[in-house]
Formats: C-alpha cells, structure tokens, sequence
C-alpha cells in the first residue's frame, strides 16, 4: 500500500478582489468536491448576477447576510482530498478584521496561502499576512501570484516579485517558502500546469500542497503532556481504576518512564498507556491517551507531565505577544480568566509595552492600550504557575487565550515568549 | 475488525509513534473535543438522532471515556414520525453502551401547547424538534449539547465554530460566535446559555463512511440498500408509511433504495443504490455527483437559505 493519506490544514489569505474565493472554488471543483447540485446553484448565481462566466467564487460565500452585502466577513472552514492528502482549509477574509480572522485560522495551519495580485505586486496586505503567518509560526508559506494572464504569463514579472518576497521573507522562521505564479480564474497553475508559463519549472499549487513535507512536528519536541481529564470508572470491576486522559501536546511517552508531574514538582513512573483499543508500549503527538501512574499523587486537570531531564519554565510572570480579537478595548491592568492548554487561571495584564505595527513589523512605544485588531507585547501575572514553553517551540504549550469572566467573550489570543524577549519573531 | 473483538488476543502492546493518517488526525481531534466538553462543562448532553454521524460520536465517546460511563446522558428527540429501524437501533445501541437514554417527545410538545402541528401534504416534524430540543435542554438545564453536525454539510455551516454559542433563547447569532484559536476552547456559558459542540466538524461524509467501515460501527439497517415501497415527490423518492401516503396523482412502485441520512420520515428521501456494506457505499460516493442534503433533504430545498434560517432558531 502506498501508505494512508495524511491531513493538511492550511489558511488562506489575500486582500480583496485578489481571487482567493476563485481560486479556493477551483481547487475544490477541479479535487471533485463540487457536486452537480452546487455546480448548478452557482451557475444559476452567476447569471443572477448578470456574469457570463461560472463565478466559481459562489461556491464559497457562506452566510446570508455576507451574501447581501457581497463580503465575507467570518472564518470558514472548507474540505477537499486528493488520494494522496485530506486538506482543511481556513478561508480567511482579508479586510474587516482581518487580523482576529487571519489569527484564528493560522493558529492551527501547517502552511499559509497568501495571494498577491500580479499586476500590483506586495501591498500592505501582503506585509500584514505574511507577519502574522510568521507570528503565529505557520511552517510553510506559499505565495501565489495571481492573475499572471493579465500580465501576459511574464517570466520577468514574475521573477521581479519572487525577489521582492524573498527580500520580505528573509528575516522570517518559515520552515519553506514557495512562490508559485498561477491564474485561478483560468486554472493555470493551481491543479494543471500552464501552458502559457513554460518558463516556470515548479510545482503546481496543488502539486505542492500534496508533498509538502508535514513530519519532524509535534512528535520529535520533548515531552509534554497536559492533563486534560481525570477518568476514574468507579464500577465494581473496575473500583481503583485512576487514569489521566489527555492529548500529548509533543513528544513521546513509554511505559516505565519517570515523569515529573508540574506544577506541583513531584515524580513517578508510567505504570500503562490506555487507549479505547488497547494498551500501547509508547506513544507521540498528537495522540490522545490515558496514562496510569505508579504511584497515588494529586494529580488533576491542568497538571502537566514532561521528563525530568527537559522541563518547561514554571511561572506567573509571563511575557506574551497579545492578539486583541475584540471591540472592547485591553484596560491597563485588565483582569481575565487566561486559558493555557488544559489549565485556566486568573491573569492580570500589568503593562502594554507597546504595539507591534503588522505592516512594518515596527513597535510603536506610544500606544498604552491595545484595540480591536491590535497586537502587542505585554507582560502578565497570572494568580497560579503556569508550565509552559516559549511559542517558538511549541505553539500547544506557549499558546493561551484571554476570557472576558463577565461576558465570556474570548478577547486575545496570547503567544508567551522566553523572559525578557524583545524580537518577537526570533527563531526559537 | 468488529468491536467485540478488541482486547481479545494476548499481543504485545503497540508503539504508536509514527505521523498520524488523517483519519487518526480527524479522530484524535475529535476525542479531545468530547474530553474538553466534559471537563469544562456542568451538565453536557449528547444528541443522538439514531443516524451514521451520531453512531460516530458514540464510537468517539467510548474512546474518550471508556472504561469510566459517559459524562453525560444521550438524548434523542423523538418526532414521532421515526423510521421503526432507527428506533430499535437507538434502543440496541443504548443497552450496549449501558449508557443512560433521556427522549424529548415533539408529540408531547404538541400535546402541552408548546408546538403547532404544520398542516397539508407537505406538512413536517423537523422545525418542531427545534422547540422539543430547547425546552428539553432548559428543563434539564444543559450547558452544552454535543451533535453530529459537519461543516461540509451545507454552505451556511462552513462557518460552524467547533463550540458554538447560543444566547438564552437557544439561537445562534453570527456576530456573538467566539474566535477559536489553536485548541483552546471556551464553553463558558451563564445560566440560560448553552454551547453545542461539533466534534466531528471537519469530517466529510466521505470521513464518516471510511471511519465506519475502518470501526465496525453498527448502523440502522435502512442505510444500506434494502426494497421499499415509495413515491416520487419533489424530485426525491419517499417511503410510503403512516404519515406520508402517496397523494392524488402519486403512483407508489418498489425499488430498491438506500437511505444516506435519517430523519423524519416524512422530509428525508432515500435514493437508488445497491450498496449494502459501508466499502459499497464509498465506492457509490466516490462515482455519486449529488450532494447529501441535496440528494435527500426535502427540508432544505425550498430556500437556499434555508439551514442558516433553521439554525438562528436554534434548529441542530
Ligand atoms: N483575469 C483574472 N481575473 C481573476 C483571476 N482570479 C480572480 N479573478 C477575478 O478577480 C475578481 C475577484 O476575485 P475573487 O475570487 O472574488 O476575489 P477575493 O475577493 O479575493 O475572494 C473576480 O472578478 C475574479 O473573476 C485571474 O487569475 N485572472
């Protein structure tokens, strides 16, 4: 067997009108997830509309009130496979509060889509995408220069891009960078290579997508398993039944291993590794498992296991990039509720240290509170320890998010940075 | 391999350390979305409406929970106007499981004032278990309701969060939807409010059926290809019985059909198939060119808008 496929989550993103609801409507017309019913519902839109050609973007506008007013304003979460790879792919919009959404959707992509009109090259846009891809340490990129027919499939403008990215780029974390040129309204490109682009030697967009490599994830980082869920039967033929059920965050776990349960400091041994079809001698990332312990500790929700020998820091006082995803405004010395994998406390934001401008990557000293669509660099101070490790590492274990404890509201999304960080996009 | 054979040979135990496949992936999500439920929320419930998707959460909750029983209780609303399969599946299945089975009854609803019967030919249950499930929900005073619903399902779902949010009147509203970062949810409700959760959000059908067959999942027997008596109305063929005679002008015939969701008996339509394991069935998806709601929802075809409508209301 050639192996069972994998699954690729990735987001998209663009500026409007640069032709990502076409090109997403194209990738999924030409994987087959289209069928002959939605086909013709968009055909029939489409002449509604008065177009004279299947607007193939139809066939990803959501909810009603985005239709009336022709925009997208949320989040949606598409499908397609090819027998190699199952993809989910967060579609993103670019304009109203495209950071809240491009936030959302990158925060649990393997690799970020981003459109660049050909004709107008990077834009601010551009900048503001490929920063918070990079932020929010999505590990591949991939550019599409789009509409190359209305530049007449030109090698030198594509060329001329390539090296404008590449200089944007430069000082990022991505794992791999792909500039691809393509026309999705026409299809060059994206499922079937362009006969009108015989310069460009690589893959096509979804030849990419297909082989981008996804290991040396999750599974190779140390141990780090958030309890998530205290099991215990209580039946008369399982009366002393204690496991800790949870998903590892990275890492492996064997049987027989020595763990250090945080915060509380103490440690055992892995007595067994459960799962609903049977007893495993070790196990990695993501997997979800029940482990027993050796010994009888107070072990609960929101302890977290690793190996003694490679620890994450331990603390309340925390250095954290913040994502404000909300109209109301971050007060100095807000108080919230702070989730952290299984783990919520309370947390007060003891200084906005400045904001972080998404388009020049520049801080600006002179902001003190942080609004809707903002990103800043704070420090907090949260009421219990938390056991965690820079995002850079592990974005399960430096990722939180912030919760208004009168409206439930979630406010921010948080990236935890080592102590004292200042370059918020030093490689980890 | 069939669930009574799990645990039976004495083999050494497995190392699972290698890339998850995608549908380990899919699963994996799953489980840790049933396992946050049941630690952040007070009183979660399960909906079970005797179809393939929640014969999946149940396979998903065993694995999230086993050997400790569920965290909640299963709750199907009955429309009254059930396939009888789908209802001895339900009561089989919850006697397996030796989980507990509330019902909320539409025909009681109806009964107590609460729900108006629709009237003529077309007349349906589906809007009224809307109200049956909310007034079951606040009476047990649920925090969150755990369903099936998938974001491949229809366009309005797309957008579906994992932990969608309800205000006090059980309605979904775009604009309240909470931000949903890396795997980090928020079930936090106040009294009256209620979240449901879609576990198995980013499954397609086509996930659903690999995950059957791969599984050994029972399901109700008028999933796979069986005769009937039906009618052909509005494009979909219908299963003659009690609450849908054949109108004036409708001539019933057998054929040989497969139902590919289950539902009130009088909006959900079968279609033409031969399949009668779930590798026949994938095979047919893979070769079919209809949409599942499309195929068998009389319920969503008179608008467009019609899921995005249903579901303000509070509809699954
Ligand atoms: N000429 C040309 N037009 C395109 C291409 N891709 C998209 N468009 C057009 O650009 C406009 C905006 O596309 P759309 O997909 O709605 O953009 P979105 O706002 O990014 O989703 C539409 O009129 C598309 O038909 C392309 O490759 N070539």
């Amino acid at each position: 067997m050639a192996g069972a496929p994998d699954l690729l989550r990735l987001a998209t993103a663009g500026s409007v009108d640069d032709g990502k609801s076409t090109l997403i409507g194209r990738l999924l017309y030409e994987t087959r997830q289209i069928c002959e019913d939605q086909y013709r519902a968009v055909e029939r839109a489409s002449r509604e509309r008065g177009a004279d050609y299947v607007d193939l973007a139809l066939l990803t506008d959501g909810l009603r009130a985005e239709r009336e007013q022709g925009i997208t304003i949320d989040v949606a979460y598409r499908h397609f496979a090819t027998p190699r790879r199952r993809f989910i792919l967060a579609d993103t919009p670019g304009h109203v509060q495209y950071t809240r959404n491009m936030v959302t959707g990158a925060s649990t992509a393997d690799l970020a889509l981003v459109l660049v009109d050909a004709r107008k090259g990077i834009v601010e846009q551009t900048r503001r995408h490929v920063f918070l891809a990079a932020l929010l340490r999505v590990p591949h990129l991939v550019l599409c220069l789009n509409k190359m027919d209305l530049v007449g499939y030109a090698e030198e403008r594509f060329a001329c891009l390539r090296a404008e990215l590449g200089a944007l780029v430069a000082r990022l974390a991505f794992r791999s960078v792909t500039v691809i040129p393509i026309a999705a309204l026409h299809g060059d490109n994206v499922t079937a290579r362009s006969p009108r682009m015989p310069w460009y030697g690589g893959p096509t967009l979804l030849e990419h997508l297909e082989h981008v490599p996804l290991g040396a994830g999750a599974e190779q980082g140390p141990l780090r398993f958030p309890v998530q869920l205290v099991i215990r039967p209580r039946t008369a033929d399982q009366p002393d039944y204690r496991g800790y059920a949870g998903q590892l965050a990275s890492g492996a776990v064997r049987v027989g291993d020595q763990v250090l349960v945080l915060p509380g400091g103490l440690t055992t041994r892995v007595a067994a590794i459960d799962t609903f079809d049977g007893p495993l001698a070790a196990a990695a990332a993501p997997r979800n498992v029940t482990l027993r312990l050796a010994d009888e500790l107070d072990v609960s929700r929101g302890d977290l296991l690793c190996h003694p020998a490679s620890p994450p820091r331990v603390g309340q006082d925390l250095d954290a990039v913040l994502c404000w995803l909300t109209p109301a405004v971050l007060q100095p010395r807000g108080r919230y509720l702070l989730k952290h994998t299984t783990r919520t406390v309370r947390a007060l934001v003891r200084e906005v240290h400045y904001r972080i401008d998404i388009a020049s990557f520049q801080p600006d000293h002179a902001a003190t509170v942080l609004e809707l669509n903002d990103i800043g660099r704070v420090t907090l101070r949260a009421t219990a320890p938390l056991a965690y490790d820079p995002y850079a590492q592990s974005r399960a274990t430096g990722a939180f998010i912030l919760i208004d404890e009168v409206t439930h509201h979630t406010v921010a999304g948080g990236l935890l940075l080592p102590p004292g960080a200042e370059d918020v996009l030093a490689a980890a | 391999m069939s669930p009574d054979s799990r645990g039976t040979a004495l083999v050494e135990p497995a190392v699972a350390l290698g890339p998850l496949s995608d549908l380990d992936a899919l699963e994996a999500e799953a489980i840790f979305i049933l396992r946050e439920t049941a630690a952040e929320c007070a009183r979660p419930v399960l909906l079970f409406s005797g179809g393939k998707d929640s014969a999946v959460l149940l396979r998903l909750a065993e694995k999230a929970f086993r050997p400790a029983r569920f965290p909640f209780p299963i709750l199907h609303i009955d429309t009254g106007h059930n396939f009888p399969e789908v209802l001895a599946f339900r009561d089989r299945t919850v006697a397996r499981l030796g989980e507990r089975l509330l019902i909320g009854s539409v025909q009681e609803s109806i009964d107590r004032g609460r729900a108006v019967e629709e009237r003529g030919p077309r007349a349906s249950r589906n809007r009224l278990q809307t109200i049956t499930l909310l007034d079951t929900i606040a009476a047990y005073g649920f925090d969150a309701a755990i369903g099936g619903a998938r974001r491949d399902e229809e366009k309005a779902r797309a957008k579906e969060r994992i932990f969608s949010f309800r205000d006090e009147f059980g309605q979904w509203d775009p604009k309240q939807q909470r931000p949903e970062l890396w795997q980090l949810y928020n079930a936090r409700v106040r009294p009256g409010e209620h979240v449901r959760v879609f576990p198995i959000a980013n499954w397609t059908e086509r996930d659903v059926w690999r995950y059957i067959a791969r599984e050994g999942i029972e399901l109700p027997e008028i999933y796979f290809a069986h005769e009937r008596e039906v009618v052909e109305r509005d494009g979909l063929l219908l299963a003659v019985g009690p609450y849908t005679p054949p109108l004036a002008g409708e001539r019933p015939f057998r054929a040989t059909v497969r139902y590919r969701t289950v539902g009130d008996m009088t909006c959900t339509g079968a279609v033409r198939s031969t399949a009668r394991t779930a590798e026949e069935i994938l095979a047919e998806l893979a070769a079919s060119t209809v949409s599942e709601r499309g195929a068998t929802r009389a319920d969503d075809r008179f608008s467009e808008a019609a899921m995005e409508d249903r579901k303000r209301e509070g509809y699954f």
